[in-house]
């Protein structure tokens, strides 16, 4: 038995043991009992996952699981680096779950449900083939709707939230299982090896598969316009739910498209980068537009999650491009920039939402409009929602900044006068970039100013508090993974380059990173050296200076002739969002009141002015709501069918009788 | 990593490339510090004089400098600790993007990179640093130029990016020192239309990155219009003369690319002492010239609409989309 098989039958173990000890512990030592043993099965699929990016095999055939066939477990390098992404978050998670979860939270069903979707994460990499992977997916899908569900008893919110992502993500396992059926009847196998060379990526069944598989990757990973559950699920998932969710399990998503493009179908057509490079910036661009103007704080990390994953794909798309077309090195690139993309992504969002969550659990409030001053009262929690924050501006030098440099280098390197597709495709993926990424900067700091900064908004806010000791712990752990990736990516970028089959990409100088496909290199760790050192500087002269002048104390500030104590002075989310909010009124359609109340004394003397403002989404109104109201009408249709009559029903089957004896005689 | 390792990457790094470039950068952080405040001071002296001002003279900025220098910040109660990290945090990054631009001379570490995608995101972390102590004390007139301010910068990123894409075409990398290079050894780039194209979007992107008009009016004092004032309003002493110096820096290190890229003559490129005063010497002249030209239009500009801005970045956007796709399909 190889480490990797191994480490595959240990996860089914431990979660079983997690699931034991959530079941048969008493109360007062579930939490403890079954976080540790939801930690260890997250760290085993981490060590799996890394051993098998490493290069490690191993193979675990299920026999008579299900009756179709074997399920086959048997990682390669990519699936071994989602593998690994989905254990460490997952550890990292379960650490914070022991201190957070409390009530229903940390009921029996809750702490079960939290070890199968540990286990479905860490297993849909883990299939070679088709039947383990759709149903590890299902496990995966059936167990976070559970999760999302926790608290549906006390907030009416949660159930339509579970709803919406009971059916988008059942809507994914859909597509995924007629693209897989599709690959898995014309190769005449379902195992992913037969299916790789059976089928070739430019036929009618190649084409039709890509499409399905990328849709269901699509809605697996909230990308746009398949992303309207992430705003309505992850809100309401207890957070450390939300932090798995949206830091590895929407991951899976780009995981079965770069499946796809690389493995079962790889070296296909030109039009299958393109619409990726399109959907993955559309994805990006609505993702952070949303979030820039959204005032509830986990719903604009959901909407940052659209953006993140947007951007993947996006980053995917343009390797299988390049690829196709004469640019093989950036195009290597490009595909790593993918791969970095999402681990940076799952570090900070991991961090951002475990923060969030430390946030809600002290001040009861999500909303950012009644939030304020939490840096004074939780310096933990602000210190690591700020590094993880400056993670997803992708500010130097964090995990962000390197995948997004190692991006754009793709970007400019690929384009060459031969090529005018590329020439045009290229360019317009950079202002997409771009674009993002000022967007993101201005979410970011909007998140964290409004937040921590400032004076508290609300009474829950003034009264906030530091979290225990494994949730400080765990949100830490995070945000010192978002500056540790940063710092020393060279090594991890060199063997995340042999998972998606680039070569040359390998660590210089203070373990940064060389692209010596596009002449570029970039060495983190010196770029910091630097910094601290005009920092240092900087600071030792001040410090002198403030030996001579101390710093001053005083009540207030100034504001240009006295603040008034009311924190309502100050700007709030909101208002920090409006003058974008204008500038792209068009795609965003807010809808605004604004009711003047008049004295008596004609228009000129107001009495009241009451403002409100309401954002929906765009796609949401254009496009899901009236295939649901056509659906409804459908549905009462196939009601006047059913009116429960017994002589009806009598009716019905006779005819059906009838139908079938004449189908069968004639 | 074994320490073997680290002793075989640090005795590789400091080898005399190294060393000449590291001295190198800390003359350009100290030439761009003494420079920074003359340069302010010309242009708001050539302003003065246009308007028909006597001018407080070339040295007033320094004096400001000395004098906010050696007094002693106010903290109001309810701020954190980042109103004094904060301004600390700008002058560095203004100090780590003056060494990396090549003001003096385009030499390359081997270590740390002159990438102008680095040298961008630096400049964004100044940005945030500003933006955030706009939110730090609670105060109305600090979130509206945070607000402004981020919505700038944000609209501002497409540009930036799409003109260094646009720049590293004909050099094949986004290195600075390469692109410079390549414009010594080629002048004709200098003039192509596409490297017109891009210097024109990043110039605009120059005036709205360090707040001038038409985007922002640097010596407003209506604090509804103001952008970047607004920001600093809360900050004092100490605090305030890293704030300016930051920003006098950034603009210095911005004017000072432009310059070099329109006219690399005089960069030196080898560590040799005469090449690097004769930078410095061409640098002043160049800096004075762009300085006085961009004070000169400062007259005769008003501030636009905050709604209008948008438009003209926009267009500076488009501008640099040209500059791009010409570089492919034109040539």
């Amino acid at each position: 038995m190889t480490g990797v098989e191994a480490g595959l039958l240990s996860q089914g173990l431990l979660a079983l043991a997690a699931s034991v000890a959530a079941v048969a512990a008493p109360a007062r030592r579930r939490n403890v009992l079954a976080g540790a043993a939801c930690t260890a099965l997250a760290v085993a699929g981490a060590l799996t996952g890394g051993a098998a990016l490493a290069g490690r095999t191993g193979r675990i055939a299920l026999e008579g699981v299900l009756p179709l066939g074997p399920l086959v477990l048997a990682p390669d390098r990519l699936g071994g680096f989602f593998m690994l992404l989905a254990g460490c978050v997952g550890a990292v998670v379960s650490v914070y779950a022991i201190g957070y979860v409390q009530g229903v939270s940390a009921s029996r069903t809750a702490w079960c449900a939290l070890a199968a979707f540990l286990l479905g994460m860490q297993l849909v990499p883990a299939a070679a083939d088709v039947l383990a992977l759709l149903s590890a997916w299902e496990v995966m899908a059936l167990s976070s709707t559970v999760l999302v569900l926790t608290d549906h008893a006390r907030r009416t919110e949660v159930r339509p939230a579970a709803l919406w992502y009971a059916a988008m993500t059942h809507l994914s396992l859909v597509l995924l299982l007629a693209g897989t059926a599709t690959l898995a009847a014309a190769a005449r196998s379902t195992s992913f090896d037969a299916i790789a060379g059976a089928v070739r990526p430019g036929s009618v069944t190649g084409n039709v598969a890509f499409c399905l598989l990328a849709l269901g990757g699509a809605s697996k990973g909230g990308l746009f316009p398949l992303h309207v559950w992430l705003p309505r699920a992850h809100p309401q998932a207890p957070s450390h739910v939300s932090a798995a969710m949206s830091a590895a399990m929407v991951t899976m998503g780009v995981y079965v498209v770069l499946l796809t493009c690389l493995r079962l179908l790889p070296a296909g057509p030109t039009w299958w980068g393109v619409a990726l490079v399109a959907l993955g910036a559309n994805s990006a661009l609505y993702g952070i537009l949303q979030a820039a103007v959204s005032s509830d704080l986990k719903r604009l990390l959901a909407h940052s999650t659209t953006e993140n994953i947007g951007l993947a794909v996006l980053a995917a798309g343009v390797g299988i491009l390049l690829r196709g077309h004469g640019a093989p090195g950036a195009g290597d690139v490009a595909l790593t920039s993918c791969l970095l993309l999402l681990l940076s992504h799952a570090a900070f969002k991991t961090a951002l939402f475990l923060a969030a969550g430390a946030v809600l659990h002290a001040t009861g409030e999500r909303d950012l409009d009644l939030l304020g001053g939490l840096a004074a009262t939780m310096p933990w929690t602000a210190t690591a929602f700020g590094v993880a924050a400056a993670g997803a501006a992708a500010l130097p030098v964090t995990s962000g900044f390197v995948a997004e440099w190692v991006l754009l280098q793709a970007l400019i390197h690929g384009a060459g006068p031969q090529d005018r597709l590329v020439a045009v495709v290229m360019p317009m993926a950079v202002g997409a970039v771009a674009l993002t990424t000022g967007l993101t900067l201005l979410t970011c700091v909007k998140a964290f100013g409004t937040a921590f900064l400032g004076r508290p908004r609300s009474a829950g806010a003034a009264g906030a508090h530091e979290c225990g000791w494994t949730m400080r712990l765990s949100v830490a752990a995070s945000a010192a993974a978002v500056v540790l990736l940063g710092l020393v990516p060279g090594p991890l970028a060199a063997s995340l380059a042999g998972a998606v089959g680039a070569r040359g990409i390998r660590a210089v100088g203070l373990l940064g990173i060389d692209l010596p496909q596009v002449h570029a290199l970039l060495d983190p760790l010196a770029l910091g050296l630097a910094a601290a050192a005009s920092t240092g500087a900087v600071a030792l002269v001040s410090l002198v200076g403030s030996r001579r002048r101390r710093r001053e104390r005083v009540a207030l500030a100034w504001g240009c002739g006295g603040v008034r104590i009311s924190p309502r002075m100050q700007y709030t989310a909101t208002s920090y969002a409006e003058p974008l909010l204008r500038v792209f009124d068009d795609a965003l359609r807010p809808e605004r009141v604004v009711e003047i109340t008049a004295t008596g004394q004609g228009a000129v003397f107001v009495e009241r002015v009451r403002f409100r403002q309401r954002l929906g989404d765009v796609v949401e109104l254009a496009a899901y709501r009236p295939a649901l109201a056509a659906l409804d009408r459908l549905g009462a249709l196939a009601r006047r069918v059913q009116n429960g009559s017994v002589h009806r029903y009598l009716t019905f089957s006779f005819v059906a009788l009838v139908v079938v004896l004449i189908a069968v005689t004639l | 990593m074994t320490p073997a390792a680290v002793s075989a990457a640090v005795s590789a790094a400091v080898t005399g490339a190294t060393v000449s470039a590291t001295v190198l950068a800390v003359l350009q952080c100290a030439v761009a510090v003494v420079v920074a405040p003359l340069l302010v001071g010309t242009m708001r002296q050539v302003r003065a004089r246009l308007e028909g001002r006597a001018g407080p003279g070339v040295l007033q900025p320094w004096r400001d400098l000395r004098k906010l220098a050696t007094k002693a910040p106010l903290q109001a109660a309810g701020t954190t600790v980042l109103s004094a990290v904060l301004p600390v945090v700008l002058l560095a990054s203004s100090l780590v993007v003056c060494a990396l631009v090549p003001l003096l001379g385009a030499a390359a570490t081997p270590l740390v990179p002159d990438d102008l995608f680095v040298v961008v995101s630096i400049l964004l972390v100044g940005s945030v640093a500003v933006a955030l102590l706009g939110l730090d004390a609670g105060t109305a007139f600090g979130g509206m130029g945070s607000s402004r301010h981020m919505m700038i910068t944000a609209l501002v990123e497409p540009t930036v990016l799409v003109a260094v894409y646009a720049l590293s075409v004909p050099a094949g990398g986004s290195a600075l020192s390469e692109i410079v290079a390549t414009r010594l050894a080629d002048p004709a780039v200098i003039a192509s239309p596409v490297s017109v194209l891009a210097v024109v979007a990043l110039a605009v992107v120059v005036l709205a990155e360090t707040g001038r008009l038409p985007v922002d009016n640097p010596s407003t004092h209506l604090e509804l219009t103001m952008v970047h004032e607004a920001m600093v309003l809360e900050s004092s002493g100490r605090d305030l003369a890293w704030l300016e110096l930051g920003a006098w820096l950034r603009l210095t290190a911005l004017l000072g690319l432009v310059a070099n890229l329109v006219v690399p003559w005089g960069v030196a490129t080898t560590a040799s002492a005469g090449a690097v005063v004769l930078g410095a010497a061409t640098l002043g002249a160049k800096l004075t010239v762009l300085g006085g030209v961009l004070a000169a239009g400062e007259v005769l500009l008003a501030k636009v609409r905050l709604f209008k801005v948008p438009e003209l970045l926009a267009g500076s956007f488009v501008l640099a989309f040209l500059a791009v796709t010409a570089s492919y399909l034109v040539v």
